[in-house]
């Protein structure tokens, strides 16, 4: 079978790698926009935070022998906390000052943690084997799905929509959207906005390092999986415009479905595709298709 | 205040004169690759200084301008047979183009966003370089031959080269030197300090805006081509993202927006990877991180900013 004179295999097995990596822009998309929205600071360690998350899940497999279900919640949680140990003892002296000096500071952080992994580690990366439930694949006639890979897109997809639901639909949420309106009038509410700020960063960093577990089978664990990504996620959030949860979601799945079908098509291409949607992006809108102007 | 800034006012022309003895005496005391390697990096940074310094734009991309006016002068000096000079003068002016396309995308939007789109179209520059056969790829561009500057002076003697680069590093410091110091450099501080009463002042924001990254970005491909001449070389590193993260570092460090803060920053940078790069390995990083880190939280005058201020101190004492 072939479509466009690309057998569909091809096809679709290129676009599930392109959805699996939307996923991953979506998620670590979703947690800098809620970052920023709060803190008014891009998370430049948001790529090591990823990183980490893979690499806590190797160490905790092969050192402590905790197997992938328990990481998938243990990492998050470690390298959550260690997020909300950088926002109590770095970021919050920083919040009065012009952002980019959040920016740097989070950059400085991203080199210390990526120089330390690879002292320990080198930069060939460390396989992560696939846990046995999802081991294996299914036939579905156009083309061969393996399960991890599925799993991978459906995981980081409930992620998503909870957080959305959570922001957009609950009490906490309504306190988070709150905060980013106007903190001084919440705060003035009774509502401990510093705590809030805390979470919000420790939560934004926990999404990025939970990506990172999910990553782990399907990509080499290296310490520098992070900081290529995060540069493309940053076009990916100028693309989305960071105003809005699900148009940061709908953005990532978007911009790894195109870089799928970039791939197939033009192969020279798909390292750049990205960028070149977002200079057609700032040309023709520069707020940014779900930001406000 | 008065008192110590007009005292600043009759120390600069002394200051600025010692330094340039300094500089002409300087390759017969030290060796001349590593000062080479500091005033390339000088200029870098005193480029990308204009910038932020004082215009206020974060720019997380001049890499790209340093790394492709080195790889323009390399594969004119190499490949067409230019002289030095003129392919000095082709980096530049290539800087100066890709830093226009850069800037008429940046300026669209203002301080995170404008650093996240430097950082993009950067790293586009950065697969470009990478996948075109003419920039060699992972190699880079090797053997690039230092020639004969104007086809006479054999630049393959250290020391003429030396001279050339000092020659280059005064012509782009005056430059800026200048531009700080003239109604332009008082517009770019105005739209830093506050845009919209800039605006509101009858200033095409916009315009100086893209002047001043256009500016910066030809001056950062001086330093870049110039580079490539002394190690003849032109490779990935320098249109790497981490070049981008470290002028920033040598600007932070040396002192946002003061004249001679990042001439310090990139000599500090300089040294400290020259005396670490053999004993720490891939620490250098983690150092660098921690710099970074240390700077933005305890020292974000930067070390001329924070002798200025003593110097302020003890003046009006």
């Amino acid at each position: 079978m072939e479509i466009f004179g690309v057998p569909s295999a091809l096809l679709g097995s290129q676009l599930l790698v392109g959805l699996i990596n939307g996923s991953f822009y979506a998620i670590l998309s979703l947690g800098l926009a809620i970052i920023f929205g709060l803190l008014n600071i891009i998370n430049f360690t948001h790529g090591a935070q990823y990183m980490m998350g893979a690499f806590v899940a190797w160490i905790a497999l092969n050192k402590l022998g905790i197997n992938y279900w328990v990481a998938l919640l243990f990492a998050p949680i470690v390298i959550g906390a260690l997020g909300v140990l950088i926002e109590r003892t770095m970021l919050r002296k920083l919040y009065k000052l012009d952002h980019l000096y959040g920016l740097l500071l989070t950059f400085g952080l991203a080199l210390i943690f990526e120089g330390i992994f690879r002292d320990q580690y080198g930069i060939s990366g460390q396989s992560y084997p696939v846990p046995e439930l999802l081991q294996g694949g299914v036939n579905l006639g156009f083309m061969f799905l393996p399960i991890y890979r599925g799993w991978v897109v459906v995981a980081a997809l409930t992620v998503c929509f909870a957080t959305w639901f959570v922001i957009e639909k609950t009490k906490l949420g309504a306190y988070l959207r709150a905060g980013t309106e106007n903190p001084q009038m919440v705060q003035a509410l009774g509502i401990n906005v510093p705590l809030l700020i805390t979470f919000t960063y420790g939560f934004g960093v926990a999404l990025a390092a939970f990506a990172g577990v999910l990553a782990a089978p399907v990509y080499q664990v290296s310490p520098l999986m992070g900081s290529n990504l995060i540069i493309v996620v940053f076009a990916v959030v100028v693309i989305g415009g960071m105003g809005s949860i699900m148009g940061s979601i709908l953005t990532g799945l978007g911009l790894g479905l195109i870089e799928g079908l970039t791939r197939v098509f033009y192969p020279e291409g798909s390292a750049v595709v990205v960028f070149v949607i977002m200079v057609v992006v700032l040309l023709v809108r520069p707020a940014g298709l779900f930001g406000k102007a | 205040m008065n008192n110590s800034n007009s005292m600043f006012a009759r120390a600069t022309p002394i200051l600025f004169g010692a330094l340039f003895l300094i500089g002409l005496v300087a390759p017969f005391a030290v060796y001349p690759t590593f000062l080479m390697k500091i005033l390339c990096f000088g200029l870098f940074a005193c480029a990308f200084n204009l910038l932020l310094g004082f215009a206020g734009l974060l720019s997380f991309g001049h890499a790209a301008f340093l790394g492709s006016a080195g790889y323009v002068c390399g594969m004119l000096v190499r490949d067409v047979g230019v002289t030095p000079e003129l392919g000095i003068l082709g980096g530049t002016l290539a800087a100066g183009v890709l830093g226009w396309v850069f800037g008429v995308l940046a300026i669209r939007r203002t301080g995170i966003y404008f650093a996240m789109i430097t950082l993009a179209l950067s790293q586009m520059v950065y697969f470009i370089v990478l996948q075109w056969k003419a920039t060699g790829g992972e190699d880079g561009l090797q053997g690039v031959p230092r020639g004969q500057l104007f086809g006479v002076i054999d630049l393959s003697n250290n020391i003429a080269m030396y001279y050339l680069v000092f020659a280059v590093f005064c012509i782009g410091f005056f430059i800026i030197y200048r531009a700080i110091h003239s109604p332009f450099g008082q517009i770019l501080k105005a739209i830093r300090e506050n845009e919209p009463r800039a605006v509101s002042l009858g200033y095409d924001v916009a315009k100086f805006k893209l002047l001043a990254f256009v500016l910066s970005a030809a001056l950062a491909g001086m330093a870049g081509a110039t580079k490539t001449l002394v190690f003849q070389l032109a490779s990935l590193t320098d249109v790497h993202w981490h070049m981008s993260g470290e002028v920033v570092l040598m600007t932070l460090l040396g002192g946002l927006g003061t004249v001679l803060g990042p001439l310090v920053g990139a000599a500090t940078i300089v040294s400290l990877q020259t005396e670490l790069a053999d004993s720490v390995g891939s620490w250098v990083t983690v150092i660098m991180g921690t710099i970074f880190v240390v700077c933005v939280l305890l020292f974000r005058r930067g070390i001329v900013g924070e002798l200025q201020a003593l110097i302020r101190r003890a003046g009006i004492r």
